[in-house]
């Protein structure tokens, strides 16, 4: 469905030709596909009616600037205010002067907050900060035992209280207890409750006012529709929210209720929840949300982030290297530690957008594992092996497949996939010494030859 | 970024888009539907101001852009055909239209071979209600005076086991379970054969919450049917989708990935007690033609009733 809507989209925008200013032909035409896309994105229709009447006027005789045809101004006008929208600059998560730094999450039921307080107990550990985790939900079954099992996953501490305590008693015990032994950061993982559940909003404000938390970021789901505002809305009413937590972001959902909650709070989103695992928690860029909620993929951020990993000077003597088929297995042993560190394979494959030759891409299946034996099997080579492929006969092959803890067959899969690799590049380097003449304005789409595969 | 400063006009930006849009939006809880009932009482002919309003209540209700213009075309369509003028015979039309979207037919939760349990699998992504629907399921069984077992197949999620066992207390069944981690197949395996030996009348087994998109999982989950169909003939019997009602479009989506890999059946649809209207579920109704079993309307183990598609279309135009 997506995927017809961005194409549809790219047969207007090439449609929209000439002129030096938009006029209103381009606008309108392009903005009912926006409008369009935002609604299947989930983002709420009065957010979308007014955002496009604002845009239109604000497009409408704009100069269009030469690298550019009229629908992709238009695009390109409707990004920049949409990242506008979601406020430009990261937002960072704020300290308490005098420690601990109370920092609450609330929601809805099922939006991930015990998850979250868990990534964030992490996040803040990796950043040399001591959190204390405690759970203040004594409504849902087992919520208390699933953080406790979390926390010690992650390695950090949990306040556990008594069984018969009440919310605030809990909450004002882990203070107690983190001021004793000195913990920097208080995470206080409240019930899921609906907004409209006046008991449970009540408990909510003891719990604030007994705690003074200095962040109560609302924890929501990237899925959620049109009802987003509402809740959000409520929420911000009552507590008065500092951020939000957008979870669930490793899914395929276009995430317009960030949009949404961003309209009726003002408040920024802090953090993405990107996937299963406790490190899977990312500072929030609103540019990168802006290009899925649009549905054209978050192909910048994957160059931005390619970039900063691989040395421009290495990436130069790479093609060189692929040109003169002196492209070793150690170079492709580089590659693969330059890729997973740009994060696990099925985030980088998240980000690329679901249109062009990307289309089915995100649907190749990611085997994590596979990584680390290719990388363990090059590990097990001699220099001059993997300097030279060709030297690795029956018993080198055998001695390494011993040495990786691999299969001879392994080994050799291994190499029929270097061998293969190999071949492209050349392919690749001479494909690209053709079309860099021809194509000087194509800079995204070089971009991408960067990105090491 | 600079990709923005580089197309982007110089000088400090406008603020009021973000403005007029926060103006527009805050106080949501401006009674649409009320306005239209205004609207269809007081307006004699209908025009395209009616028909805006009636998108507006569509997809406000998560029902999709796709399938409410679908569906309003439709109308409008009979409008032109059968002359139609009124406005009170247009919003008629529309919930009979959205009526016969949903009404598909459900077959009763029965019909496994004598002496052999009725296998249920419940899945979806995560946090959708899949294991609070459990207990709400085992208790209506339990009720009707079916004897039922749990299987807590859901062996990833830190302290899933605890709060099925819980929900298992409080309607008195029993659970199989293994370790935390161990793999979820075996549990259905042991579920199933201990069922069978017990002669259970009703399995429940309980999924791990994941998404569609994580394709490893997925793949699990084939598995898990594969092998209850191995130990029980013709399970899962039933395989119901959870679906939050505060879901938006990607439920379509979901419901489309989990029908692909798990023979979709059924569907839940939960946290219908908030404002949250769950409209997706038209869509995938109209595409996948299987029917909405039960709707949860609370946190009780009473709160699961048998959906309408009569009070469903109801609530969509309530205030």
């Amino acid at each position: 469905m997506f995927e017809n809507l961005s194409d549809k989209l790219q047969r207007v925008l090439k449609n929209l030709r000439g002129e030096g200013r938009l006029t209103a032909t381009h606008v309108d035409e392009t903005l009912r596909e926006i409008r369009m896309a935002l609604l299947e994105a989930d983002v709420n229709f009065k957010v979308v009616r007014q955002f496009t009447e604002s845009v239109r006027s604000k497009a409408l005789g704009q100069e269009v600037l030469d690298s550019l045809a009229p629908g992709q101004q238009v695009v390109k006008v409707v990004r920049d205010a949409l990242v506008e929208m979601l406020g430009s600059r990261t937002a960072r998560l704020e300290f308490a002067p005098n420690p601990p730094t109370v920092v609450m999450l609330v929601g809805l039921q099922g939006s991930g907050k015990t998850t979250s307080s868990g990534k964030l107990a992490a996040w803040l550990k990796n950043g040399g900060r001591r959190p204390l985790l405690v759970s203040v939900d004594v409504h849902r079954p087992a919520a208390r035992e699933q953080l406790g099992l979390i926390a010690r996953d992650v390695g950090a501490r949990v306040w556990e209280g008594t069984g018969t305590q009440t919310p605030v008693d809990l909450g004002l015990g882990a203070l107690r207890e983190a001021r004793n032994s000195a913990h920097d950061v208080v995470i206080v993982d409240t019930a899921g409750r609906l907004h409209v559940d006046e008991a449970l909003m009540v408990e909510l404000d003891g719990i604030r006012d007994a705690l003074e938390p200095r962040e109560i970021l609302f924890v929501a789901d990237a899925m959620l529709g049109q009802d987003a505002v509402r809740s959000a809305e409520r929420f911000h009413e009552r507590l008065g929210l500092t951020g939000f937590i957008l979870t669930k972001m490793d899914g395929d959902a276009r995430g317009g209720a960030a949009l949404s909650i961003q309209s009726v709070t003002g408040r920024p989103i802090k953090f993405l929840g990107v996937g299963e695992k406790y490190d899977a928690l990312e500072p929030f860029h609103p540019d990168r949300v802006v290009s899925r909620i649009l549905g054209m993929g978050d192909i910048l951020s994957l160059i931005e982030k390619a970039e900063a990993i691989v040395d421009r000077k290495q990436a130069v003597e790479l093609q060189k290297k692929a040109a003169s088929n002196a492209f070793t297995l150690e170079d492709f042993r580089n590659q693969l530690r330059q890729v997973r560190r740009m994060g696990s394979l099925e985030s980088i494959l998240g980000m690329l957008p679901s249109i062009g030759p990307f289309k089915n891409l995100n649907k190749v299946d990611v085997d994590e594992k596979e990584l680390t034996r290719t990388e363990a099997i090059i590990d097990s080579m001699t220099p001059a092996e993997r300097r030279n492929h060709r030297i690795l006969n029956g018993s080198r092959r055998k001695r390494i497949a011993r040495g990786s803890g691999t299969s001879v067959q392994q080994v050799n899969q291994l190499l029929k996939q270097y061998v293969q690799a190999r071949k492209m590049m050349q392919g690749l380097a001479a494909g690209r010494a053709k079309n860099t003449g021809k194509r000087k304005k194509g800079r995204r789409g070089r971009g991408i030859g960067r990105v090491p595969v | 970024m600079e990709l923005i400063t580089l197309f982007g006009t110089p000088g400090p930006r406008d603020p009021t888009i973000r403005d007029k849009v926060r103006n527009a939006v805050s106080r949501t809880r401006d009674d649409l539907a009320a306005r239209l009932r205004d609207v269809v009482a007081n307006r004699p002919e209908i025009d395209s101001d009616l028909l805006d309003d009636l998108e507006a209540v569509m997809i406000g209700a998560d029902i999709g852009v796709r399938t409410t213009h679908e569906i309003l075309d439709a109308i409008r369509e009979r409008v032109a055909r059968d002359g139609l003028k009124d406005p009170a015979r247009l919003r008629q039309a529309l919930r009979a239209e959205l009526r016969k979207a949903l009404d598909v037919e459900a077959p009763p939760l029965a019909g496994a071979e004598p002496g052999e349990p009725f296998v249920v699998f419940v899945v979806g992504v995560n946090g959708v209600g899949k294991t609070t629907t459990i207990g709400k399921l085992a208790h209506r069984f339990r009720r009707s005076g079916h004897t039922v077992m749990l299987g807590a197949a859901d062996t990833f999620r830190a302290a899933a086991i605890e709060q099925l066992e819980i929900w298992a207390d409080r309607t008195g069944v029993p659970v199989v379970k293994q370790r935390p981690g161990a793999d979820p197949s075996a549990v259905v395996f042991d579920t199933l054969r201990s069922a069978a030996a017990r002669g259970v009348d009703y399995v429940i087994v309980d999924t791990a919450g994941r998404l569609h998109t994580k394709h490893n999982l997925m793949a699990e989950l084939e598995k898990m049917t594969r092998i209850a169909g191995r130990q029980v003939d013709g399970a899962p019997h039933e395989v119901l989708l959870v679906l939050d009602a505060t879901t938006g479009q990607n439920g379509l989506i979901q419901a489309r990935e989990f029908a692909r890999t798990a023979g979709l059946t059924g569907v839940v649809l939960t946290k219908l007690d908030g404002t949250a209207k769950g409209g997706i579920v038209t869509a995938v109704v109209r595409e996948l033609g299987i029917p909405i079993r039960f709707v949860g309307t609370g946190e009780t183990i009473e709160d699961l009733v048998e959906f309408s598609a009569e009070a469903f279309v109801d609530s969509l135009f309530a205030a």
